[in-house]
């Protein structure tokens, strides 16, 4: 009985293998068919839902493919690990499944997608947030400081203890820069008040960002800023009845009674550009980073827990930005210990702001190195 | 800062808070290895209640049927683990991996419809912590009972689930059983003892507190749902049960010193004083690192582990 039993699961596991086998032959053939159709792999770090910073990336997908419609399948990967190699078998099946544009929005993956590149010469690769580039792959990002400037003159002006809390991930230069530009916002408003900084050494991990802010808050902070990709730290604020600044999209309905603002991101235009270049043959390897001007970052819309009047300050300063009148990094600035690091008439270049690692004057915190 | 007082009770108050679904889930492990199966599973049975927990307390907005489901589901996981290695006897260091596999990849597939949102401020109502003004007035014993009943409700069921599972396992002959069957697990089936019936109950307990631990993080803590919620605070569990000895009451004081150390880097941060921030995130798993050394180096027998702990129990083997 036992032996029947065997022969007829090989049987059954030969007949599965067989239909697997030939499907896949006829899915493949079937795309060849239909020409012109290009596939699109996107390689995420978190989910979809989370509500953040991939959440922000779905969007821009789903922008994509209502925007080109039928000159595109797109396919995506979700909470890929950066922290180890597993995002190569993820790209390699993108690849084995026919796309012919890959996107990755951490930046983790950028050595292996470097890799990667090398070998498949006719797919396009789109790395976001790090710095190499290749005869077939790109980098690009988004000023997100610069709405980070314009939401810390919504924190500065409505902080009543004349301390904002800012929770913060990892002591990279996009952190660093992020917390600059908030406080250099804040102080433009609020020259008294204070930013003070806590690491929490976490990307995603509601608990342990809530706990940050709590700490915050018990040091008497009544507006919490964040750097995460989750609402752990607008929850905190909300709990105590304090005011939030969220990040990567509007969260007002989390934190209703909280949540005055956010820098948010807007990937669907940038990405349908580039498809599009793709698809015309016109695409170039140059490395991207958007500011206001392109819409690729912006401010969400302040609620009603923003301060009076805050709105017509940061619609100037929004104008100012866009015209290219005003750079959120340009002097005088002082850092910490009051020295001038940007003396007036000049301004940070990209790459003094890519690797940026001193915070300015207002800030209170310190910037581990590894 | 007003002062170095109001500093630490701040400071304890949110560490009580960080210890409590570490409370839930230490004693959930307890139960497990007291019946001789060592449960690596205890992170997956933790976001399976977190997730359970979530779900029914957005549908229903009724704090019971959230803790009833949380604690069916961590039990549910726990019934698996439980007939994979008490029935099966398959081995438990595996199967207890392969539930915590499982309790993510579960957790994170049914949350997903619910990603980020939150539980309405009606609900979260009833886990407001309590506040007894009059306690400020009492001179230094004041603000140390405020750190511990200035509390919501759900810790309050967590002092009362470690103090209760105390008296069960030292002073009932329930408890005695129990001991025995994870101490000799022969010599318990010897003396009559129901074996199979020992296990399965108090290993489902044990994952249903589990499933509690969790749920106090996606229901009272953060309240709402986001993926993998728990962040490794299972395996934190799993080593903390050597600490206290197998014992209940001191997995209060546990709770507290690693909810403490979770926490206490944002404290420091806070106070302006310069410390790495990466050696004050590694703090609990150097913490957990010295636990298990020490508690190798004690002798007392006191401190040693059930004696059947890990052993799948076959009778015709003796």
């Amino acid at each position: 009985m036992r032996k029947r039993f065997k022969s007829l699961f090989g049987l059954v596991l030969a007949v599965l293998c067989l239909t697997m086998v030939l499907t896949g032959c006829d899915g493949q053939g079937g795309a060849n068919n239909k020409e012109e159709k290009v596939k699109v792999g996107f390689v995420y770090i978190g989910s979809a839902e989370d509500k953040g910073y991939t959440y922000a990336h779905d969007q821009g997908r789903l922008y994509l493919q209502e925007k080109l419609g039928d000159k595109v399948e797109i396919l995506y990967q979700e909470n890929v690990s950066d922290a180890d190699n597993s995002s190569v078998a993820v790209m390699q099946s993108l690849i084995d499944q026919g796309c012919t544009i890959i996107f990755a929005n951490s930046y983790g993956y950028m050595d292996y997608m470097h890799d990667i590149a090398q070998d498949y010469p006719d797919v396009t690769f789109l790395h976001c947030s790090g710095s190499k580039s290749a005869d077939n792959m790109l980098n690009y990002f988004g000023r997100i400081y610069q709405p980070r400037y314009l939401s810390g003159i919504v924190a500065g002006m409505k902080t009543e203890t004349n301390k904002i809390g800012y929770v913060a991930a990892y002591p990279i230069p996009e952190v660093v820069r992020g917390i600059n530009a908030f406080t250099l916002g804040v102080r433009s408003v609020n020259p008294d008040a204070t930013v003070e900084v806590v690491w929490t050494s976490t990307w995603y991990d509601p608990a342990t960002e809530k706990q940050a802010a709590i700490a915050l808050l018990d040091n008497n902070c009544d507006v919490i800023a964040q750097h995460q990709d989750t609402t752990g730290p607008q929850q905190a604020a909300e709990s105590r009845g304090k005011w939030s600044i969220g990040y990567n999209c509007d969260t007002s309905e989390v934190a209703a009674k909280s949540y005055m603002t956010a820098p948010v991101w807007n990937w669907g235009p940038y990405y349908a550009e580039q498809v599009q270049k793709v698809i015309d043959g016109t695409w170039k390897p140059e490395n991207y980073w958007g500011g206001m001007e392109d819409g690729i970052v912006a401010l969400a819309p302040l609620t009603a827990n923003a301060p009076e009047g805050a709105q017509e300050k940061v619609d100037e300063m929004t104008a100012k930005i866009m015209s290219g009148e005003f750079k959120v990094f340009q002097g005088p600035i002082k850092d910490q210990s009051g020295n001038i690091r940007v003396p007036e008439g000049t301004e940070l270049t990209d790459e003094e702001m890519l690797s940026i690692d001193w915070f300015v004057e207002g800030v209170v915190g310190t910037i581990s190195s590894d | 800062m007003t002062n170095t007082l109001d500093f630490f009770v701040l400071f304890l108050k949110s560490a009580v808070v960080a210890g409590t679904p570490l409370l839930f889930a230490i004693i959930g492990a307890i139960y497990n290895e007291k019946a001789g199966n060592l449960n690596l599973g205890i992170e997956g049975m933790m976001l399976l209640g977190a997730v359970a927990g979530f779900q029914a307390a957005l549908s229903t907005q009724n704090p019971l049927a959230s803790l009833l489901s949380a604690c069916v589901f961590g039990a549910l996981g726990a019934l698996i683990y439980a007939f994979l290695t008490v029935t099966l006897r398959t081995n438990q260091v595996v199967t207890g991996l392969a539930l915590t596999i499982f309790g993510s990849g579960m957790a994170r597939f049914w949350g997903q419809n619910v990603m980020g949102q939150v539980l309405s401020e009606s609900f979260s109502r009833y886990f407001r912590p309590l506040s007894f003004p009059f306690l400020a007035k009492i001179p230094i014993l004041g603000p140390i009972l405020s750190v511990f009943l200035e509390q919501d409700l759900f810790v309050y069921f967590g002092y009362a689930i470690a103090i209760l599972s105390g008296i069960y396992l030292y002073n009932t002959r329930w408890g005695l059983n129990l001991r025995a069957v994870g101490g000799n697990t022969a010599a318990a089936d010897a003396s009559g003892i129901n074996i199979t019936l020992y296990k399965y109950v108090h290993i489902l307990m044990g994952g249903a507190l589990c499933g509690l631990g969790g749920a106090y993080l996606s229901v009272v803590f953060v309240p709402s749902w986001q993926e993998n919620i728990t962040a490794g605070r299972g395996w934190i569990a799993v080593a903390l049960v050597i600490f206290t000895s197998w014992n209940p009451y001191k997995a209060l004081w546990g709770a507290l010193l690693f909810g403490g150390l979770d926490i206490v880097g944002f404290r420091i941060q806070s106070l302006n004083i310069p410390v790495n921030q990466y050696f004050l995130r590694m703090l609990p798993y150097l913490a957990t690192l010295m636990v298990i050394i020490i508690g190798s180096i004690r002798k007392s027998s006191k401190h040693n582990p059930p004696k059947d702990l890990g052993n799948a129990y076959f009778r015709e083997e003796r």
